[in-house]
């Protein structure tokens, strides 16, 4: 079949100008190939990665690994302590940060007008949002450590992290009011409700899961770092698990940098280092997927 | 005790600083019930006063970035006073506790930053925005569908672990391909900090080339243009502002990062010669000193100094990424 | 006025998954000629306007079944060059949407699109294609100026100096003045006027008056089915079809 030639009976193009027709669409093919080549190397460097910590961390998974006590300078035995430093942490994180963040969630969305106070604090979120993990170490350990005194502690280390997490657990807080329609709002307010209450009674339930899987996804994250509970907390080794709020600490995070960097027996502990490695893994990905199909379930749900 | 109360509920209801922060509810509806004195006087009160509570708590953001501030720059004079500004910025050495003098400089230290940030950036940003542009206009649905969640899945591994694959397996192996003592050098730095930068400069990058009006694909397209120049030539030019911000942000990631720098860096005082050299960035040296440093001397404050150039620097990239979102959201007005 | 049609159309059924958008449509489209295609909302006409260019290829649940020729080549035919194709049918859109460059930017597109690089050549083209549109005189002041900063009208003008500058024979229309006012809208029609004495114009239009005003031809679609085409003058004036009537005169659409 005849290929469709051009006219040029009013001169716009002329045959010409043009290249072998083949030509772009060969360029089309290589930038296209070398497009998905990018991304095909970055889920390769992903799976890479899981993949050896999986494998090399698998052996010493055992319920015994993760329900006992380090032995021996920790070259043998489990990671009990970590791992139960980790869930307070983490719980401590989200009493500090859950509740003033969902407030602040509720003041942007329901309460603010649209003026420059209202703009400054949402520059100021996405600013936290930005500063790096080790200056709210420090800004933890000049204010909590030492100005009010409570010394290198669960408490010390959760407000830190609490102040780690609040720019997260506001804006998906956010989101999730800003996902409940005006409708809800206006109905209550139509049949004599004051505002309080219609917040309390309609917007905050139906905003519930939202908030609770920017909660989680915030919490997963803290657990995950080290930096702010180095000096406000964290400690390698510890004699027995914490007993207060006062207390120091052992947590997956540090276990696992100190077992890679200053363990007198570097080499010897290795696979219990790769063990730490998983258990955190394993932690910080289920608990994030958890908040994703919580996500994904409730947004069925709205859909009705 | 009542009446100092309720001159208290009359503060809060005429303060014109309330007025300023919260706006009337719903003021379309039923407005003369609020309005209404008598029955709802209480009432009112109690809401203005929750009303407040709500507010205060917005307002602590602010607090907290001021407190940030305000104590890095306080502790940052303290150390300065000391050691002089410039020199702390410009001094190559950096030696606390010297034996003949200390030196308190910075200089290599920022330059350790820079160089595993840029190294980051060489390696994320084409990487990063080739796959969006991928996601956004090459994959199938279901290549979108297994891709996307993997990356997340990156995102949420933490950064020590992340280290810690640095210093059992890349560390080997760079020290096997470039025939080097240990593989610990800014170049392990730099590649995990780019992997680290990947989901977000991907993510943000994403949205901003599905946020490009179709009606400029359909005109390119119905124009005779492959689907390639068009998407070159019109719709990532078109998302220059957004894909700008994915940048940004992804740095402002690298700057801050902490554990896979010191993990994996060598931690090195020297000045850097190249990339495999070792490294010791400004995190790193927050992260390895405060533990050790006695408190309120001219080397802690010098920590704080350098968290508050760290903040600094953060702060400025936040701010860009920000202008150039809202640049971004105008590239919508079609 | 030339008779000899340069697109013919048999036997074209649209399928969008299961829906039957358009049925049976048949049609012949005159050469250097303006066809109008009328019909309520919804009927198929911007659809039947996309098989044309083959746009419709971008919607992944559209089957299509007939043929469409042009200059006697079945563009659904395995052999065509999709890319070939949309450079000798050109479509302009219900709104204006220039791309986010400077005016000189959006025409020259087309060409550089297509591999002419010359400088010179450009600005000829550039310059050769806002005078066929009627925008020349406005703009060659200050062609590096953005094209998001023109009037709507100058703006939809453009867009036809950026189809033009790829040099098509045919020019498809989607409703392309109902986003304008009527001062802009009569720039535009006086502008089709002067177009069809080189190209061959399709254009979609809800606007009855503006259909008689500008075509040659005239078909009236409803519900996805080409119901009666013909000589507009006659169409107008002496429908066959009780149904044609009854639209024209504003019974229901």
């Amino acid at each position: 079949m005849r290929k469709l030639q051009l006219f040029s009976a009013h001169g716009g193009l002329e045959t010409d100008d043009l290249r072998r027709k083949g030509h772009p669409s060969l360029v089309e093919g290589i930038a296209f190939a070398l497009l998905r080549l990018s991304m095909l190397l970055v889920i390769a460097a992903i799976f890479f990665i899981f993949f050896d910590i999986f494998s090399k961390g698998i052996g010493i998974i055992s319920w015994e690994f993760i329900t006992a006590m380090p032995r021996r300078g920790m070259t043998e035995g489990g990671i009990w302590p970590a791992v139960l430093g980790t869930v307070y942490i983490t719980l401590i994180t989200a009493a500090a940060s859950v509740p003033v963040g969902v407030f602040a969630a509720i003041y942007l969305n329901e309460y603010a007008r649209k003026n420059i106070f209202t703009r400054i604090i949402r520059l100021s979120i996405r600013n936290l949002a930005g500063v790096p993990s080790i200056v709210y170490g420090l800004f933890g350990v000049a204010l909590f450590v030492r100005a009010l005194e409570l010394g290198t502690s669960l408490l010390s280390a959760g407000l830190t992290l609490g102040l780690l997490t609040l720019p997260v657990t506001i804006t998906a807080s956010e989101e999730a009011l800003k996902a409940v329609p005006d409708s809800f709002r206006e109905g209550a307010l139509a049949l004599g409700a004051t505002k309080w209450q219609a917040i309390r009674t309609n917007v905050i339930p139906s905003a519930l899961p939202g908030i609770i899987t920017g909660m989680i996804l915030g919490i997963s994250r803290a657990a995950g770092e080290t930096a702010p509970i180095l000096f406000t907390g964290a400690a390698f080794y510890l004699a027995s698990l914490p007993s207060s709020l006062s207390s120091r600490f052992m947590a997956l995070p540090y276990h696992l940098f100190i077992m890679s960097t200053q363990h007198h027996s570097i080499e010897k502990v290795r696979p219990i280092a790769y063990g730490t490695a998983l258990v955190l893994i394993g932690l910080v990905v289920t608990m994030n997927m958890s908040a994703i199909i919580l996500r994904a379930h409730y947004r069925k749900k709205m859909r009705g | 005790m009542l009446i100092p109360s309720l001159a208290l509920w009359g503060v809060l209801e005429e303060s014109s600083a309330v007025e300023f922060c919260l706006r009337e509810p719903y003021p379309a509806l039923f407005p003369h019930v609020l309005k209404q004195k008598g029955g709802l006087f209480l009432n009112r009160k109690l809401e203005t006063a929750i009303a407040y509570f709500f507010t205060l708590n917005g307002a602590f953001v602010i607090f907290i970035l001021v407190g940030i501030f305000a104590l890095l720059l306080s502790s940052s004079f303290a150390a300065w006073q000391d050691v002089g500004f410039i020199s702390f910025l410009t001094d190559r050495v950096w030696n606390p506790s010297g034996f003949v003098a200390s030196h308190f400089g910075i200089f290599t230290k920022i330059v350790g930053t820079l160089m595993v940030t840029a190294g980051a950036m060489l390696f994320a940003v084409p990487l990063g925005i080739a796959t969006a542009a991928y996601l956004a206009e090459v994959a199938s649905s279901w290549e979108r569908e297994i891709v996307k969640p993997v990356i997340e899945l990156l995102a949420a591994v933490p950064s020590v672990v992340l280290g810690f694959f640095g210093i059992v397996v890349f560390s080997p192996l760079l020290a096997r391909i470039f025939n080097l003592p240990n593989g610990l050098n800014a170049l392990n730095g730099s590649i995990l900090l780019g992997l680290m930068s990947l989901p977000t400069i991907i993510s943000i990058a994403e949205d901003a080339l599905t946020a490009v009006p179709k009606e400029y694909k359909e005109a390119s397209l119905a124009l005779g243009a492959t689907r390639w120049q068009t998407l070159s030539r019109v719709i990532i030019p078109a998302a220059g502002s957004g894909v700008t911000a994915a940048i940004m942000l992804g740095i402002g990631r690298s700057l801050g990062e902490t554990m896979t720098v010191i993990m994996a860096t060598g931690n090195a005082l020297q000045f850097p010669s190249d990339f495999f050299s070792s490294v010791r960035t400004m995190t790193a040296t927050i992260a390895i000193e405060l533990g050790e440093v006695p408190a309120d001397t001219t080397h802690y404050y010098s920590l704080f100094a350098i968290g508050f150039v760290l903040f600094s620097m953060t702060f400025l990239v936040s701010l860009l990424a920000d202008i150039f979102l809202h640049r971004a959201g105008e590239v919508k007005k079609l | 006025m030339e008779t000899s049609s340069v697109i013919q159309v048999k036997k074209l059924n649209l399928y969008y998954g299961k829906f039957q958008a358009l049925k049976d449509v048949n049609m012949e489209i005159g050469k250097q000629e303006v066809t109008a295609l009328i019909g309520p909302s919804g009927c198929g006409k911007s659809t039947f306007l996309r098989t044309l260019n083959r746009l419709n290829d971008l919607i992944d649940s559209v089957q299509i079944e007939g043929d469409v020729s042009i200059d006697g080549n079945n563009i659904y035919d395995k052999s065509c060059d999709v890319v070939a194709l949309r450079k000798k049918v050109g479509m302009v859109f219900q709104k204006p949407n220039p791309f986010p460059k400077t005016i000189y930017e959006n025409v020259a597109y087309g060409p550089r699109v297509h591999g002419v690089k010359e400088r010179k050549k450009l600005n000829a083209i550039v310059e050769k294609s806002l005078r066929e549109a009627a925008l020349w005189e406005e703009v060659k002041d200050d062609l590096s100026r953005s094209a998001l900063r023109l009037s709507g009208g100058q703006q939809q003008r453009l867009c036809i100096a950026r189809v033009l500058a790829v040099g098509p024979d045919v020019v498809l229309m989607d409703e392309p003045t109902s986003a304008l006012d009527p001062i802009a809208t009569q720039k535009i029609e006086d502008l089709i006027r002067e177009l069809k004495e080189k190209f061959t114009i399709v254009i979609v239009t809800h606007n009855m008056q503006q259909a008689a005003r500008v075509s040659d031809s005239t078909a009236f679609f409803l519900n996805g089915e080409v119901l009666e085409m013909g000589q507009t003058e006659i169409m107008f004036t002496r429908p066959l079809d009780q149904r044609t009537e009854d639209y024209i005169t504003g019974k229901f659409g």
